[in-house]
This record gives structure tokens, C-alpha cells and sequence, in this order.
């Protein structure tokens, strides 16, 4: 008996006739990952890039903040919270471990997991998209995923530095960064503005299952908190 | 899913006469089109990226051999494992399989049209395992057990007042006296019903809007959120994908998603698109300990090389459904199976036979809107007149429509005399009619008739006007010019 693997490859290979068809363009592909057309939006100067980012992210119903740096972030989140009338209490990612809370002592920051009865987490973003105002997240041990989903608002950290123009530019750096090994996390996630539904009579609501508010905190500084 | 595609003509019929559902189909009709419009417009590239998101699957489906060979060894890499089948038998017993190794009580489950195609929800539960929809518009289908009426939007059939019906039947232990009037809080019963779930099931089955041979990853697109809570939560991630979901590189991934939500709902990128990859990784606080990926034939081997071929470039992105006047007329149920719509008319009869889906070929005016937005140019109006001419060739064409058919052509063949029945026809036509303008009722044309009224010809037969150059406008004149 062939194995249903065997058997489907088998019948591929012969209806592409890949005996007298070596897959040498397929093979230069994946070797070159050669990228297709760029969009010219997102490709001005950083500071046109950065602007790019706010105003795509704004306008798919995320809020954004510029501070200077992870010094002022404590104080960011306390006005954010306030302001929108949520409870000063935090899920904070490892990733965000070295910021000092303790200027903000009404605030009350835990780490791990998103537990379903948090309101808020902070999460650092690896990487930002200028083209459609799309964050990258990569999980890990610092990163949870669960973090970007469970609690009702999300909090995004990311540093002016690392806003690109592109998909491509991202992928091109996560690669980089990997020195050469195997570069994807677990999960890899773009997110463009809070979650949304249409699926009753096409009325757009936003929070459906992941976060109703997110709000995007860009630190214009380059050193990491 | 057993199909009810045999009874296109009276689900057509019935759907014609269904006040609320015109409502709805009216209500799709101006939203997603013109949304789409708008974001193409924003993007001076979006024409230029169709091609190239064609060339891509073009060239994925000339190597889909060494792809999905390169994505079983990216997927093992990472921990994972890829389980091939070849139907949908297949496809469900292995996913019950390893649902049962998990010990599953309770499978939570992001939107999967090949989830639909092969009917796991209806396994699962003679399993005794309990699948939960977890997309807003598939958990309001699921607890109606009705169908998907589009591929993106599964419940646009509904009305407010249908989901608030079903809410308060489904949901018996609530409050009978809680208000429900509005979308907001008919969001907030389903959310807070299935924040339990997601957190207490065992398996996560999601589908996967691509498949990614560079890396071993699944690619999923929500605006939800729900597919990330289901991969993200449960122990065991299941992804439900057909072959020709596999694209080479990130890169060209990068490229299908700028065409996708675009083309679907109007979004420049819908709010979550996802990597998956493998299991959670030493040290990771969440993820899923295993990781497999069912991967389905189901017929689809066989359409490379065929007139089909081109359908395996597919996204699923909707836009053909939104944009078909058959469609927005009798929406997805009259098509009597998960697929709807000019890609289901095409791809229905490959999949479950001529013989169940003869009607669907002709469930099209081949007006050609659909070839015109898909984002991957697929020649959709071409396919479906290829069918139409097998289940002419098959003897599938009823005896009187052959016989017209065939008389016609006989008489196409001679274009004298097919020139002076005409010329005698349309005289005799305009005469009869000279009084009213139009006949409300015609012998031989009552397909015709019995919906609206037919206009008299006034004057001549367009050969003739052609040749005169008529209306004493030259606009036959400039008609002759331009069809040289
Ligand atoms: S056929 Fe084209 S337009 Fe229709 S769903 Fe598929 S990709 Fe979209």
C-alpha cells in the first residue's frame, strides 16, 4: 500500500512531469527570497517614515503617543490609563522588565501570562510597519503572545528605531538578528490597529476577541529601556 | 456538508423572495465594493502587485511538489508535523485522532472553509467531542447549524433581530429580559461566552490563508482576534490547509496579504496577520506544545493541467462574491454548498461532480466583474463557459435547450439566412409591439418575461443598422470604424 503522502506527491510530480522538469527556479527562490514590488509610501526619510506610521495606525483606530524615551514610559502609561478611565494595573512582559515603575506608585505591574480577568497588558513591539501602521510582535520568553490578545487593552512599546517601511525591511532584519539560524519564533504577529467585527448586519464594532483599545507609546530615544 | 446544490433553481427562487436577505445583499452590495475601490485607489501599486501575486501562485503550482516537500521538512524542523490526505474521510479521521490522543473534550476553532468543505464539526460531534466556532459570524451559524452564506463574512444573510433570536434560544440560562437590541451587546454575550471557552479548551483547530516552504509556518488573517486565542491557548494546534495554499517565502507572502484584505473588505491589511510556527519554544510562557498540520488533498491534484488549474490560484478573499450581480441577487445558500458565488461555481462541480452541480455553470451572466477584481486574475467568466461546454458535451444540457442550442447553431452557420429570419423576426416583433413599447408576456420566452418585460425592437436588426450607418447620427458609421 503507498502511503496518501507518496501517492499525492507522486501524482503531482507526474502531472508537472518533474523527471524532465528539474525544480531549479523553485530551489533559486527559496535561496534568493527575492522580494516583489515595494510599495513607494512607506520608503521616505525616517522622520516621513515615522509620521507615516502614526497616521496609518490612527487611522485604523489605534491611539498614539511619542516620548522621548523609556524614562518618561511609567508615566505615559498612568495618563493613558487615567484618561481612559481604566484601573492603574499592568500585565508587563519580561521584555519591559529593566523600566522603573517606581515613579508611578499607584500602578501596579505583574508579569507572566495574560490570565483573563487583567484589563491591561504592555508588550514590547520587535518591529513597526510605516506602510500600513502595522506592528510585529515576536513571542518568546520575554514576549507571551497571550499578551497581545486577552486583556481588553494592549499597550505597544516600540522604539522609533525600529519602525521600518516595509514587511520586507522586517523579515530582512529578524533574519539578520538570528545570525544566520533558524529565525522564526513560535508565533510571529503583525497587528494593524484593535480588533474588530463586522459579522452583524456590517456594523463595525471594535473588540471582538482581542483587544477594543490599543494604544501605540513610540520612544523617540534610541537606547533600549 | 451534504449539498442542496441540485436545487439551485427553487433556493434561488425562494432566496428572490426573501425580503430580509435582499436587505442584507443589498447592504453588502454598496459596502464591500466600494471599500475596495477606495483602498485600491489609495495604493498606486495595487494593479502591479496583482500580477505579481498571480506570477507567484503560477509558479508555486509549477513546483507545488518541491514546496510542499520543503514545508514538511521546515514544519518537522521546528517540532511539527505534517499529516497528508488525500479526502476528506481522511482529513477527519486524522484530526479525530489526534484529538482523541490529546484526550479532547472541547475543540475551540477559528473560521476554516476547508473546515466546512470536509465537515469536521459534524465529526467532532459524533466523536463526542464538542467543536466551538469561535469567529462571531461562524459561532451564530454554528449554534443556527446552517451554513456559511459567504467565504469572509459567514453570517451577512442574518439580521440583527435573527442573531438576538438565536442568542436567546442558545443562551437559556441568561436573563430572559436582557435587553439584546443592539450589535454591541449582542458582541459583548458572545464574547463573554466564549472567553471561557478559548481559555478551557483542549485542541485549537485553525485553517491557514497560506502555508509559508521557506519557514514551515502557517499564515492565519482575522480582524477578530479569535484565531490567535485558539492557537494560543490550547495545548495541541491543529492546522486545517489544502495544498495549494503554499507560497515560497515570506516575501511573497508579504505580497498576497497586500492584496488580500484589499481586495476583501477594503482594509489596507486586516488587524491580525499571524506566523505560526512549529511548537512553543524552551523557555516560551504560552504556545502550543504540539503542532500538526493536516494537509488536504481532496480532489485538487487532479485539477493541475486542467481548465481549473488557474482556480488553484484562489485566496478566498471574496471579492468575485461581492461583486457578482447572480450573487447579490440570491446570496450563498442557493448555491447549496460552502462555496458560493463565480470561485464556487467554478470550483463546486470539480469538487463534488457535475452531476450535483450542473446548475451552477449557468448561474452566471459572464458579465466578467469577477475576472476584473480578482486579485489573482482568474479568468473565472472562461471557466465557468468551459464547463458549461463539458456539461453540454456530457449530455447534461436538458433535451429542449440542446435542441435550441443546435438549431441555432445550424442556422448561425448561414449567415443569409440567418440574416432574413432575423430581419423577419424583429420586423414582425416591433410591429406586434408597436403599441405598448414591450410585451409583458411572450410565447417561448417566458424565462424572460416572467421577471420583467421584454422592450420591442424599433427598426432594424443591428446587421442592418451597422450597414446603414442608421439613426442618421454616422453612429453606425463610427460603430464600423471602431470594429475594425
Ligand atoms: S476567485 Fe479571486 S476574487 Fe474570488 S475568492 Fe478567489 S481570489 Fe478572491
Amino acid at each position: 500500500m503507498t502511503l496518501p503522502r507518496d501517492q499525492i506527491l507522486g501524482r503531482l510530480k507526474s502531472a508537472l512531469d518533474r523527471e524532465n522538469r528539474p525544480p531549479e527556479a523553485a530551489r533559486a527562490r527559496l535561496r534568493d527570497r527575492p522580494a516583489g514590488l515595494i510599495p513607494e509610501r512607506g520608503q521616505g526619510a525616517p522622520a516621513d517614515r515615522l509620521a507615516l506610521f502614526a497616521a496609518e495606525a490612527e487611522r485604523v483606530e489605534a491611539t498614539v503617543a511619542r516620548i522621548p524615551g523609556p524614562a518618561a514610559l511609567p508615566r505615559e502609561v498612568a495618563r493613558y490609563l487615567a484618561e481612559t478611565n481604566q484601573p492603574p494595573a499592568l500585565r508587563a512582559a519580561q521584555s519591559l522588565a529593566d523600566v522603573d515603575w517606581s515613579s508611578q506608585p499607584m500602578l501596579k505591574v505583574t508579569g507572566g501570562t495574560a490570565d483573563g480577568a487583567d484589563n491591561c497588558s504592555i508588550s514590547r513591539a520587535f518591529g513597526g510597519v510605516a506602510e500600513t501602521g502595522t506592528l510585529v510582535f515576536l513571542s518568546g520568553p520575554d514576549n507571551p503572545t497571550t499578551l497581545n490578545f486577552v486583556p481588553p487593552t494592549h499597550i505597544a512599546v516600540i522604539r522609533a528605531a525600529d519602525i521600518a517601511g516595509d514587511y520586507e525591511a522586517v523579515w530582512a532584519r529578524l533574519r539578520a538578528e538570528a545570525g544566520g539560524g533558524a529565525y522564526m519564533p513560535r508565533t510571529v504577529n503583525w497587528v494593524t490597529g484593535p480588533s474588530r467585527t463586522a459579522d452583524i448586519e456590517q456594523t463595525l464594532l471594535l473588540g471582538a476577541h482581542g483587544p477594543q483599545r490599543l494604544h501605540i507609546v513610540i520612544l523617540d530615544d534610541d537606547a533600549t529601556p | 456538508m451534504d449539498s442542496t446544490t441540485r436545487q439551485f433553481k427553487d433556493n434561488a427562487r425562494g432566496a428572490l423572495d426573501d425580503a430580509q436577505l435582499q436587505n442584507a445583499l443589498d447592504k453588502l452590495g454598496r459596502g464591500f465594493p466600494l471599500k475596495r475601490l477606495e483602498a485600491a485607489a489609495r495604493l498606486p501599486e495595487f494593479e502591479r502587485l496583482r500580477d505579481q501575486a498571480r506570477e507567484i501562485k503560477n509558479h508555486v503550482l509549477d513546483n507545488l511538489d518541491f514546496y510542499l516537500e520543503a514545508f514538511e521538512a521546515k514544519v518537522e524542523a521546528a517540532g511539527g508535523q505534517v499529516h497528508w490526505c488525500a479526502d476528506a474521510d481522511a482529513a477527519r479521521r486524522t484530526i479525530g485522532e489526534i484529538c482523541k490522543a490529546a484526550g479532547a473534550k472541547t475543540v475551540t476553532k477559528s473560521k476554516s472553509m476547508i473546515g466546512e468543505e470536509i465537515a469536521i464539526n459534524d465529526y467532532l460531534e459524533n466523536e463526542g467531542i464538542e467543536p466551538i466556532e469561535t469567529d462571531l459570524g461562524e459561532y451564530i451559524i454554528q449554534l443556527r447549524r446552517e451554513p456559511p452564506s459567504h467565504i469572509i463574512a459567514p453570517a451577512i444573510h442574518l439580521s440583527m433581530g435573527q442573531v438576538e433570536e438565536t442568542f436567546r434560544e442558545s443562551h437559556a440560562d441568561l436573563d430572559p429580559d436582557r435587553a439584546l437590541d443592539e450589535p454591541r451587546k449582542l458582541l459583548e454575550e458572545a464574547r463573554t461566552r466564549l472567553r471561557d471557552r478559548f481559555l478551557g479548551a483542549d485542541v485549537g483547530l485553525t485553517g491557514a490563508n497560506m502555508l509559508i516552504a521557506e519557514t514551515g509556518s502557517n499564515v492565519l488573517v482575522t480582524n477578530e482576534g479569535n484565531a490567535d486565542l485558539t492557537y494560543s491557548l490550547p495545548r495541541v494546534h491543529i492546522v486545517i490547509a489544502s495544498l495549494e495554499k503554499i507560497v515560497p517565502t515570506l516575501e511573497d507572502a508579504s505580497t498576497i496579504l497586500r492584496v488580500l484584505a484589499r481586495s476583501a473588505t477594503g482594509q489596507e491589511m486586516s488587524v491580525y496577520t499571524t506566523f505560526c510556527t512549529g511548537v512553543r519554544r524552551p523557555g516560551d510562557l504560552d504556545g502550543p506544545e504540539e503542532y500538526h498540520v493536516v494537509l488536504l488533498d481532496n480532489g485538487r491534484s487532479k485539477l493541475l493541467g486542467t481548465e481549473s488549474h488557474e482556480m488553484l490560484r484562489c485566496i478566498r478573499c471574496g471579492a468575485c462574491l461581492n461583486h457578482c450581480p447572480v450573487y447579490r441577487s440570491v446570496g450563498g445558500h442557493a448555491y447549496g454548498w460552502v462555496y458560493s458565488g463565480p470561485m464556487g461555481a467554478v470550483l463546486i462541480p470539480g469538487l463534488i461532480g457535475m452531476d450535483e452541480a450542473a446548475h451552477l455553470p449557468n448561474a452566471s451572466t459572464l458579465c466578467g466583474r469577477c475576472e476584473q477584481v480578482c486579485p489573482m486574475r482568474i479568468p473565472l467568466p472562461r471557466m465557468l463557459r468551459a464547463w458549461r461546454h463539458k456539461l453540454y458535451e456530457s449530455r447534461r444540457t436538458g433535451a429542449l435547450g440542446r435542441w435550441a442550442l443546435e438549431g441555432w447553431a445550424w442556422l448561425a452557420r448561414r449567415p443569409r439566412l440567418y440574416r432574413l429570419i432575423m430581419g423577419l423576426g424583429v420586423a414582425g416583433l416591433g410591429m406586434l409591439g408597436r403599441r405598448r413599447g414591450r410585451f409583458r408576456r411572450l410565447p417561448l420566452a417566458g424565462g424572460w418575461t416572467g421577471g420583467r418585460d421584454l422592450p420591442a425592437p424599433e427598426g432594424d436588426t443591428f446587421i442592418q443598422q451597422w450597414h446603414k450607418g442608421a439613426r442618421g447620427d454616422a453612429s453606425g458609421e463610427r460603430l464600423r470604424r471602431r470594429g475594425r
